[in-house]
């Protein structure tokens, strides 16, 4: 059977390799010797002393202050080309294989494409080989489009930077190791993908390496996606010695067969599914190890719209959704999943309301937005958390390249506090985020209205749901309304709170950044609508497209649960969704009347409430908790087990017997003269020859 | 007798003899002639190294049994022979020491000044002798070039070490050869068993293979293999003496140290204890999968509290070989795979990383955490080789320690799932020690007027650096070529045990032993 275009499906993640290497080239060959020689300090190998005019201004701080270079490097040029454009390319690709793919029957829509053996031990048998399906279809069409578009960005918002090369070096790694976690056709080479964002998340987040802040903060994103790997490379072994193998299609076919003999228990699926899980909350930032991903917000403002919100944080529910045959088969793990994604939603909103750092409201609203996505999962609705992962990746993207084009305008300002009534300074900024805060607070006919409210709805009256559930999300929203009309209030409404330099210099962003966003933000309207639901007249194509992957699954969990869906009437359907959209309503009501009407009401509920406030500001102190109930502890057992067992216990004997061998040593010296290194070794060679034998004959006879 | 059948005839014991050719004409160069020394010295290391290449190019992959043999009586009366042989659990240890080697000698340039013809009359002695470990096959022969090589490592670390070296070299020489001794004793029971049975004195190890050794003998001549190779290791909690030797070691001698003298210890498990004595090994195991997974842990949290960057990556080593033990006694084709390939990997990483340190310690005299931070402004190429050691040390995939500690947790998983389970925690830990130690030591501002003065790495650095960094990622990416050439021997090495034990179970009434209880309390 000929492919046509995909046979070049190795092209979507080999592009961006291409740009990490020419990048990479540029970056170690060019950049780096102009830097140095800028920062006036020696070359390789040089013996020039370079101390003295040494200048630590930039770098830590280099975004959004112009200063530096007049005249634009060309090496600069090639890289603004090279790394926008390979994955530009991918897109192009991308889109050509989707199509291809697209234009083949319903149940033929699984391309798999065996580049070579990777690993291979005994009965374990790994390819590098990639699958496109239609739901790594969606992904890869999500993570190459949205990239693309930040790459474009990132070309405006860096432009200042020293590091330029650099950056870009590590964002094409970024979109390598992206495209080989969602296009992967087995457990492990997911994994290269999923340790692999990882590692770039933990790169640029450290981006301005020389800000302490900014390390911790990489650190921790990478040791808090370790802790969920542990539960992912657990998985994977159960995975192999229970299904000899781990790749997609062969484990999931022998899912009905292994349920019937036995060997596949429900316990073993728990097991299994809740592993896999446990590496989605530390990806996915989930509780208990959401922790990091609000600090991860020290990195570049793209990074974080990129990597932070629209693609390398949805890799968990990517994952989950991947495995859904294995969690059908463990209820008590669907009801995990359901209530953590649930519970962080409605949790993480919450700090979302007293947080003043533009960049950190939109990063608890992450992982509030990506509870909601566990939450579809948990109660089955595969196909929409699928859908909210791509309206989001649309939605939230924007809001965050908007708030890096207001953080830009005000050179590098974070704080809500010190901004206000920038509307008239960011037209373009202004309009675009609006539209998508729109989208995520969930207005009828937006992107962010039909994801929301399938998951929603499939929380209530899923065979999984349940009316708490619901209740819980739909209070969610009503929060989400809440903080991003906040957001919006604060930042472009109202008084002018900028420092009035700040302020003489605000402007809006050049067509690099705003290009970007208002794409988005037709993203953002129109992103929803293939997935209308048939309630509404629509067709959801998007439900269609996904079915293969998750109906014929959705069918085996059925017939085994015996708990077939329940039929709603369509009025309860509408019912519920005008409810939703109620209370979100009220949301940017209640966020009207704090931030427009009266303005000094926030402080007043503040002060009368100083507990609660304190609490909820502090981001209910879990970080300080972990810090207090792991971190020291370890280093505490740590330093213990070095200074007392290692240095005091063992090398106390070993120190006590060497003093014992040399004392003794001394006594036969006396004895014997001169020659005891002789007579030692006479000594030892016949006492070892005498043992041996004795050893021999005593034991056998 | 011509070169080419020289070579073609006698390739490995070339190989062994070469470096102590080398070392003999050394003898003859004027002191003070550093550079030509060097030059020589590095010469020879290369050499040897490219005709190994030929090992690899002569190997066959289908065989499982010892390739290039050469056999040769020794000592007749006694039974001793000059025996030398490869197999795929060897081959790639041997060719880690060629590949070390050169790299190692290159690293000395300016960082040994004093003494350069002595120094490198030890390396080069020093390479005869590991290499003859890895490729002895008479246990005879065997003990006298794992005797060998703690001579030329004790003068290393005493008289080019740190100032501690005395120290640190007696107490390296006293732990090992204690050991060692320990060992001699089994082997000489061995060896009179083998009479007592056959008729026939020997130390040929193929032969004693054959044997059939009474469980109870069996316990005793493996316990004392297994203090012979569980300090060289070094097993927890027989460890301390690696991280004095590594602090005041040379560069040179903590790059042999951790990339080959550490393997000795492992090779020796699987080579000699776990072959000649499988009723014990598996009776073992509880024990020392224990001892390993600990080491794993332990080594990872005191890593983790370390002030002297040497230390750590010492540390960070009792940590790694743990895997290595936990692999090997999984006694299972992943697991024992993955342990041959992380014994190379670790060679590769951990020699890297010292090099690093190595790099470093000419610069500013220090290896203290503390008197460095910000470096990754004025080294850019040091912190871009740095990270990937690291990260290769912390087995990112695509690097080539993910696809051993990936094998050896999996191979370990499917006999005892809580001993996986705990090790694996060991990766996270990793990720702690390694990253915090990068982040203060290269990430941050500058603190310290004097990093300010340092200066990235030369053009020797990048060049000696560059192969080790070509083999993170090869060994990360595609390492068909390193496993294949494994699976006969490793194949055969599983069958026999599992043989083996089988017998002894179907001999032995049930609860017994130890062995009972673990293979299979486990169903």
């Amino acid at each position: 059977m000929v492919n046509g275009i995909l046979d070049y499906l190795w092209l979507v993640p080999a592009l961006p390799l291409l740009g990490v290497v020419l990048n990479g080239a540029i970056a170690l060959l060019v950049e780096r010797p102009f830097l140095l020689k800028e920062a006036g300090l020696p070359l390789a190998g040089g013996h020039g002393a370079g101390h003295g005019s040494h200048d630590d201004a930039h770098g830590a701080s280099s975004h959004g202050s112009a200063h530096g270079h007049h005249e634009t490097p060309a090496y600069r040029k090639l890289v603004a080309f090279i790394a926008p454009g390979v994955v530009g390319a991918a897109f192009v690709v991308a889109l050509l294989c989707v199509l291809s793919l697209a234009s083949r029957p319903a149940d033929g829509r699984t391309f798999v494409q065996i580049l070579f053996p990777w690993i291979q031990a005994g009965s374990l048998l790994v390819p590098a080989a990639l699958q496109l399906d239609p739901l790594s279809s969606v992904m890869a069409l999500v993570v190459t489009g949205v990239g693309f578009l930040i790459h474009v960005y990132s070309v405006g918002y860096m432009s200042h930077e020293r590091a330029f090369a650099r950056y870009f070096v590590f964002l094409n790694l970024f979109m390598f190791a992206m495209l080989i976690l969602v296009l992967a056709n087995n457990y492990l080479l997911m994994f290269v993908g999923w340790e692999g964002v990882g590692l770039c998340s933990y790169l640029l987040i450290g981006f301005w390496y020389e800000k302490q802040s900014a390390s911790d903060a990489g650190k921790k994103a990478f040791v808090a996606n370790r802790i969920g790997d542990f539960g992912v490379l657990l998985a994977m072994f159960l995975v192999f010695w229970t299904f000899g193998s781990l790749t997609y299609t062969e484990v999931f076919a022998k899912v009905p067969l292994l349920r019937e003999s036995g060997v596949l228990t429900t316990g073993l699926a728990t097991v299994i599914t809740l592993l896999l899980f446990l590496g989605a909350t530390g990806k996915s930032a989930q509780i208990p190890l959401y922790v990091w991903l609000p600090d991860a917000m020290e990195g570049p403002t793209p990074v974080s719209a990129l990597i932070h919100a629209a693609t390398m944080v949805t890799a968990g529910v990517y994952m989950v959704a991947r495995s859904s045959a294995l969690f059908l088969l463990a209820p008590d793990t669907m009801m995990v999943v359901a209530v953590i994604g649930a519970v962080t939603a409605i949790f993480s909103a919450t700090i979302g309301i007293c947080q003043t750092d533009i960049k950190r409201v939109l990063a608890y609203s992450t992982v509030s937005q990506l509870g909601y996505m566990f939450l579809a999962c948990g109660v089955g609705a595969f196909t929409a958390a699928i859908f909210h992962l791509m309206t989001h990746a649309f939605f939230k993207a924007l809001l965050f390249l908007g708030s890096g084009s207001v953080i830009h305008a005000l050179s590098g300002e974070q704080d809500m506090q010190k901004m206000g009534g920038l509307k008239k300074y960011v037209p373009v900024t202004f309009a675009t985020m609006f539209v998508a805060t729109l989208a995520i607070a969930g207005i009828p006919g937006l992107s962010g209205f039909f994801s929301k409210d399938e998951i929603l709805w499939q929380a209530f009256s899923s065979s999984h749901g349940s009316p708490f559930l619901w209740g819980i999300a739909a209070l969610a929203a009503g929060i989400t309304a809440f903080y991003m009309f906040r957001l919006v209030f604060l930042t472009f409404f109202g008084k002018s709170r900028m420092d009035p330099e700040v302020e003489k210099h605000a402007h809006e962003s050049p067509w690099t950044m705003t290009v970007p966003l208002m794409i988005l933000a037709v993203l953002s309207v129109a992103g929803g609508w293939i997935g209308i639901p048939a309630v509404l007249g629509g067709s959801n194509l998007f439900e269609h497209w996904l079915a293969p992957v998750f109906h014929p699954v959705a069918a085996a969990g059925a017939a085994h649960g015996a708990e077939a869906a329940v039929h709603h009437p369509a009025a309860l359907e509408i019912g519920l969704m005008a409810l939703s959209v109620a209370i979100a309503l009220c949301g940017i009501g209640l966020a009207y009347f704090l931030y427009r009407v009266r303005t000094g009401k926030p402080a007043e509920i503040a002060k009368q409430w100083p507990t609660l406030y304190d609490v909820v500001y502090h981001k209910y102190y879990i970080d300080e908790f972990y810090e207090w109930a792991v971190i020291r502890r370890i280093v505490t057992i740590s330093i213990g087990l070095w200074e007392m067992f290692d240095a005091l216990f063992i090398d106390g004997i070993v120190n006590g017997a060497a003093d014992l061998v040399r004392a003794a040593g001394d006594r036969v010296r006396r004895l014997q003269g001169g020659v005891v290194g002789g007579y030692a070794f006479s000594l030892l060679a016949g006492a070892v020859l005498l043992v041996g034998y004795i050893l021999y004959r005593s034991v056998v006879q | 007798m011509t070169g080419v059948a020289l070579l073609d005839q006698h390739l490995l014991s070339v190989l062994i003899a070469l470096p102590l050719v080398g070392a003999a004409l050394l003898l003859f160069f004027p002191q003070g002639a550093n550079d030509a020394i060097r030059k020589f010295t590095l010469l020879v290391t290369i050499a040897d190294f490219l005709l190994s290449l030929s090992v690899v190019a002569r190997f066959d992959v289908a065989t499982a049994g010892m390739q290039l043999v050469e056999r040769a009586p020794w000592i007749p009366q006694y039974g001793i022979s000059y025996i030398v042989g490869v197999d795929g659990i060897s081959l790639w240890i041997l060719m880690l020491t060629t590949f070390i080697m050169p790299i190692t000698i290159a690293s000395t340039w300016s960082a040994v000044t004093k003494n350069v013809k002595e120094f490198m009359v030890f390396m080069l002695v020093l390479e005869t002798a590991m290499v003859g470990v890895f490729l002895a096959t008479d246990l005879f022969l065997f003990y006298i070039f794992w005797e060998l090589v703690l001579i030329p490592m004790y003068f290393l670390i005493g008289v080019w070490g740190g100032e501690r070296r005395i120290y640190a070299a007696i107490k390296f020489f006293l732990y090992t050869f204690a050991g060692s001794v320990l060992m001699l004793v089994a082997i000489i029971a061995l060896y009179f068993h083998h009479y007592a049975v056959t008729g026939v004195y020997t130390m040929d190890l193929m032969k004693l293979y054959e044997l059939t050794i009474p469980v109870k003998l069996q316990l005793w001549l493996f316990a004392a293999f297994f203090l012979a190779f569980a300090f060289k290791v070094p097993m927890f909690p027989f460890h301390t003496w690696l991280p004095d030797a590594h602090v005041e070691a040379p560069t040179a001698g903590s790059v042999i140290l951790a990339a080959v003298l550490l393997k000795m210890g492992t090779y020796g498990f699987l080579r000699f204890a776990m072959a000649l004595f499988p009723v014990a090994a598996a009776d073992w195991t509880p024990l020392i999968a224990v001892l390993a997974v600990i080491g794993i842990i332990y080594g990872a949290l005191v890593a983790m509290v370390q002030k002297d960057v040497k230390k750590l990556v010492a540390y960070s080593s009792v940590s790694h070989l743990g895997f290595v033990m936990l692999g090997l006694f999984a006694f299972n084709l992943q697991g024992i795979e993955g342990a041959i390939l992380q014994m190379v990997n670790h060679g590769i990483s951990t020699g890297a990383l010292f090099l690093i340190v190595g790099i470093i310690y000419e610069r500013r005299h220090t290896r203290l955490i503390s008197e460095f931070g910000g470096l990754a402004k004025v080294v850019p190429v040091f912190c871009l080789c740095f990270m990937i050691v690291t990260l290769s040390s912390i087995g990112v995939p695509g690097t080539n320690g993910f696809v051993g500690e990936f094998l050896i947790l999996l191979g370990a998983f499917k006999v005892q799932k809580w001993y996986a389970v705990v090790a694996a925690t060991g990766v996270i830990f990793a990720a702690v020690y390694m990253l915090w130690m990068f982040q203060r030591v290269m990430y941050g501002k500058i603190t310290n007027e004097e990093n300010l003065r340092l200066t990235d790495m030369n053009g020797r650095e990048v060049a000696y650096m560059l192969p080790l960094l070509l083999f993170i990622l090869w060994i990360g990416v595609y390492p068909q070529p390193f496993l294949r050439r494994m699976d006969a021997s490793v194949n055969a090495f599983v069958t026999r045990f599992e043989a083996k034990k089988q017998a002894a179970l179907a001999g032995s009434p049930a609860g017994e032993t130890m062995l009972v209880r673990y293979f299979d309390g486990k169903k």
